[in-house]
């Protein structure tokens, strides 16, 4: 999207909301007809959910992580936003884990069948990270460019305020940079933030989030807190250790479907569907008869699926991807390589959830690297993509 | 009008009741279910026990008497469909655990009267003696997996329930893997779904109440858990629970039992028929 | 190039079948039969419109949906659709069980067209194995209502045994109307005066070939298609001029659910009809 002339102007200027002003911040969210979905803590990790009260955030808290490892930490300072990224995304909420869409009622000996209509929800989405915004503009490609665009999702998509928060740290298992897609917030969304210990500098990235923040009457940053933001989100870029070369394993992956390192992949990998479901930008899903015995109604029910699951590929001789092995491949390439082919774009934004959140801590990152060698590799001449 | 409605059996071998309370507790639904099917045999829940033929028997419990056995053959004869439900009818239950320790020892531990006992020395599945049409898992058995079966098989369709894992149920719900956020135990990444991730929801690990997927991988998991120092033994308990002689469990356990210096050798075999019941 | 699903008229929301009425039930073969079918909303009926070669997702309430190509004339509209069906699966399993007058869900039309553009002024061979016939009927009734925009069409068929043979009554029709059928099977019995063996055998024997002038269009199961497209391209038959219908995963038909994914390619609406040049490749790795 272009921005408008008004838009450039008002993204010209940052400005300062002091920290003691946030619940106010977040009043003004309210107020706006928002239900405001942001960082709180559930269950040992932070992760996605309704906030109304500065209370609510992991005030304090931070996370480390590792392949198949996350742990909360105490912070020495009271940060709201002072983690990397949890288990969940933000895709939980403009693309849900499980929906309605169809209803079938049975008239006398037939049938009647309607959709069920789209639930209008506003949502303000707080705390999206560069790598998240990046997901979410995966996910549009995949669900609002196509010949039939998905109602459910433009609906939710339409309405939803997006607060970005550039990232000032980076968890070790963070490779947004080798992706392009942080940490640095760009574009995609209204208002974003940085998180200094006295307060933020909030950037705005849209007309409907100049319009609300107006209301605060904030003023305009000073050069000092600018600069100060800036070495703030510099940490972050320094923070980032891992690395995957994006364009090599894009045009080599394709060609290494017979390395014998498939199968050393597979000996781990324990199909459980985890990093499909943990990912951003991961978009398979079943539709599925929910019925009510003889009560005469059948809903069809969309959920979240995934590759790994043994009937996915289902045709009437049994699964097409009958093997882990087939089964990692297909996600791994599909994630990397002929993503770019169906959508433009990397399937990948490096937010390194699917590494922290395998159980045993499978690390495509790794992994990929083994796979591009040429070690390895079945015969010299590979069936390419 | 009654007569034309299905006959609808739940019959009971070595098993707890549960499942069958799962069918009790359907408050809501149980008495559209009544009006659908004729409940003919349904021990649990009336005195008024109508002999076969039936259209759909319901079987709890697992084979552990010679009696439970001919009992098993006669009912198989009767019923047009014969679904299992839980655990113990489809795996032979937690107390299949016998089919890898020594009968008579257990025999002696824990009766003062052994020779009163007259048991087969193991426990099977259902389907270790006889055909069976569908095999619903859990233990208990999941309330709306039990529906979707009857409401199938009431409207003409082959029955289906899903044969992905616990993780996939449990990250649509929401919940945080408790494996990589709290280091516990779980066997929610090779046990099939349909609990709704339950235990996962309240800080515990999954006991694999619903048995293995489809080309698990315990091995891979346990390995991870060993590194994670988890004991051999608390893991090869872990896969040795509930579905402990559902195969890919019942190998996985019993390599871990080894690790540990605990030999825990099979006295029934995994696959075939008879040798799966011996005395 | 075929054209694609959009320029078909969808009067249907995406996700939402239509409630079809089942006016008639012919069995065909052992487990396969045709099902007609009425789209009970009258205007969406009527501008109902497919290509042969796409398909409609078929849905038994209480059961599931599964994707069923067209088998009918793609003259007709909403009030008289064809599909055959093997009953195989858990739905079509339920939709066997389905009798004139009951009632299904239909979604569709999706999916890629046979090049029926590309075929005109030239030979056509259909090449198709077991109910793979089925997809390509639609085409068939297609080159013969305009017989003379086609050269030489030739139907190679091929089924398990001379009782499984699909539409047989039709098969002497359409040799009056233009058409050289030759029929193989895999099990001959003592009736059986005709050939045995796999269909691309049919192509490799095939006489007086203008492979430059030829299209072939083939519809079967995976490896017959590929070994087809290997005796065409033998034959000296361009790889451009080639043209199979693949089988995957068909969910919601939209490309949005990521079944039917093939490499780069969703078969439900990158396909089933692909040209051969766009699916060599993929169709040597197993388990892809």
């Amino acid at each position: 999207m272009t921005a408008t002339p008004e838009q450039l102007t008002i993204a010209a200027k940052s400005l300062w909301l002091d920290k003691k002003e946030f619940q106010s911040f977040l009043n003004v969210l309210r107020e706006g007809g928002y239900q405001i979905i942001g960082p709180r803590i559930e269950q040992g990790a932070i992760v996605y959910g309704p906030v109304d009260r500065v209370e609510d955030f992991p005030l304090g808290w931070t996370d480390e992580q590792a392949p198949g490892l996350y742990r909360l930490k105490k912070r020495d300072d009271d940060a709201l936003f002072g983690y990397a990224v949890g288990p969940h995304s933000w895709k939980r909420f403009l693309f849900p884990p499980q929906l309605d869409m169809m209803r079938s009622k049975k008239v006398g000996a037939g049938w009647d069948m309607e959709p069920v209509p789209v639930e209008t929800v506003k949502y303000a989405f707080l705390g999206v990270r560069a790598c998240e915004l990046s997901a979410i503009e995966v996910q549009d490609r995949v669900f609002l460019n196509s010949t039939f665009p998905d109602e459910y999702y433009q609906q939710r998509r339409r309405d939803s305020l997006i607060i970005a928060v550039n990232c000032t740290m980076a968890a070790a298992t963070c490779f947004c940079t080798s992706m392009d897609s942080g940490p640095r917030c760009r574009t995609g969304y209204d208002l974003a933030l940085t998180e200094l210990i006295d307060g933020y500098v909030v950037e705005v990235g849209s007309v409907q989030g100049a319009t609300l923040i107006e209301r605060l009457a904030l003023p305009t940053v000073a050069a000092v807190q600018e600069e100060r933001a800036e070495v703030a989100r510099r940490q972050a870029v320094e923070q980032i250790q891992r690395v995957l070369d994006r364009e090599h394993v894009q045009s080599t992956l394709k060609q290494r479907l017979n390395h014998v390192h498939w199968d050393d992949v597979a000996a781990r990998c324990l199909s459980c569907a985890n990093c499909t479901m943990v990912c951003p930008t991961c978009f398979c899903s079943s539709v599925e008869d929910v019925t009510m015995l003889v009560d005469q109604e059948v809903v069809r029910q969309r959920r979240w699926d995934s590759c790994f699951n043994f009937d996915f590929s289902h045709v009437s001789g049994g699964p097409v991807r009958d093997q882990t092995r087939s089964r990692y491949r297909q996600w791994l390439t599909h994630k990397l390589t002929t993503w770019v082919d169906q959508f433009g774009t990397s399937g990948c934004v490096g937010c390194g959830r699917c590494i922290t959140w395998c159980p045993v801590g499978i690390d495509l990152t790794k992994e990929s690297v083994i796979l591009c060698s040429e070690a390895g590799l079945d015969k010299p001449q590979d069936s390419p993509l | 009008m009654t007569e034309c409605r299905p006959k609808l059996a739940v019959m009971k071998f070595a098993s707890c009741d549960g499942c069958q309370l799962t069918l009790l507790d359907m408050e809501d639904e149980l008495l559209t279910i009544a009006r659908a099917v004729q409940i003919s045999h349904f021990a649990e829940a009336s005195s008024s026990l109508a002999p076969g033929p039936y259209d759909l028997t319901l079987v709890e419990g697992s084979i552990t008497t010679r009696e439970d056995r001919q009992r098993l053959t006669q009912l198989r004869e009767d019923s047009k469909y014969l679904v299992t439900i839980g655990a113990c009818a489809t795996s032979g239950g937690v107390q299949a655990l016998r089919n890898f320790g020594s009968h008579d020892e257990f025999m002696r531990g824990v009766y003062a009267r052994p020779d009163y006992i007259e048991t087969l020395a193991t426990s099977t599945p259902i389907a270790a003696h006889v055909k069976v049409d569908f095999e619903l898992r859990g233990c208990p058995v999941d309330k709306h997996q039990l529906l979707e079966v009857i409401a199938s098989l009431l409207a003409g369709h082959r029955p289906k329930t899903s044969t992905e894992s616990v993780c996939q149920a449990c990250k649509r719900r929401g919940n945080v893997c408790v494996v990589v956020a709290q280091d516990m135990p779980c066997l929610g990444p090779v046990t099939q779904a349909g609990c709704g991730a339950i235990c996962p929801a309240y800080d515990r690990g999954c006991y694999g109440c619903f048995g293995p997927t489809r080309q698990p991988n315990p091995k891979s998991l346990s390995d991870h858990l060993l590194r994670q120092r988890l004991g051999e033994v608390e893991c090869a308990m872990l896969l040795h629970g509930i579905n402990a002689y559902a195969p890919e469990f019942a190998t996985e356990g019993q390599r871990l039992w080894e690790l540990a210096g605990v030999p825990k050798p099979l006295h029934a075999s995994l696959h075939s028929d008879e040798e799966g019941a011996q005395e | 190039m075929n054209s694609p699903s959009s320029s078909t008229n969808r009067a249907c929301h995406p996700w939402v079948a239509q409630v079809a009425v089942v006016t008639e039930v012919r069995q065909e073969i052992e487990s396969v039969a045709t099902y007609r079918l009425r789209l009970r909303d009258a205007e969406i009926a009527r501008q109902y419109r497919f290509q042969p070669g796409q398909f409609n997702m078929l849905y038994v309430p209480g059961c599931g949906e599964s994707a069923i190509s067209h088998s009918g004339p793609s003259e007709n509209d909403g009030h008289d659709l064809w599909h055959t069906v093997r009953f195989v699966g858990r739905v079509t399993d339920s939709i066997a069980k389905l009798n004139v007058g009951d009632h299904l869900g239909v979604r569709g039309p999706f999916g890629t067209a046979w090049p029926l553009e590309a075929c005109k002024q030239r030979d056509v061979v259909v090449m198709s194995g077991g109910l793979g016939l089925a997809p390509l009927r639609p085409m068939l009734y297609a080159l013969m209502a305009k017989r003379s925009e086609f050269g030489r069409v030739v139907l190679l068929h091929g089924a398990r045994t001379p009782e499984t043979i699909l539409y047989p009554e039709e098969l002497s029709q359409w040799q009056a109307q233009g058409i050289e059928v030759e029929l193989t099977v895999d099990r001959a019995d003592g009736e059986w005066a005709g050939n045995v063996g796999v269909v691309p055998l049919l192509l490799d024997r095939l006489p007086d070939l203008r492979p430059a002038q030829t299209e072939v269009v083939t519809c079967g199961p995976e490896i017959m298609m590929h070994f087809s497209a290997i005796s065409a391209l033998k034959r000296g038959i361009p790889e451009t001029s080639i043209w199979l219908s693949m089988e995957r995963n068909m969910q919601c038909a939209a490309g949005l659910c990521g079944h039917c994914q093939w490499g780069p390619l969703f078969v439900c609406k990158d396909g089933p009809v692909f040209r051969y040049d766009r699916i060599r490749t993929l169709l040597k790795v197993r388990d892809l």
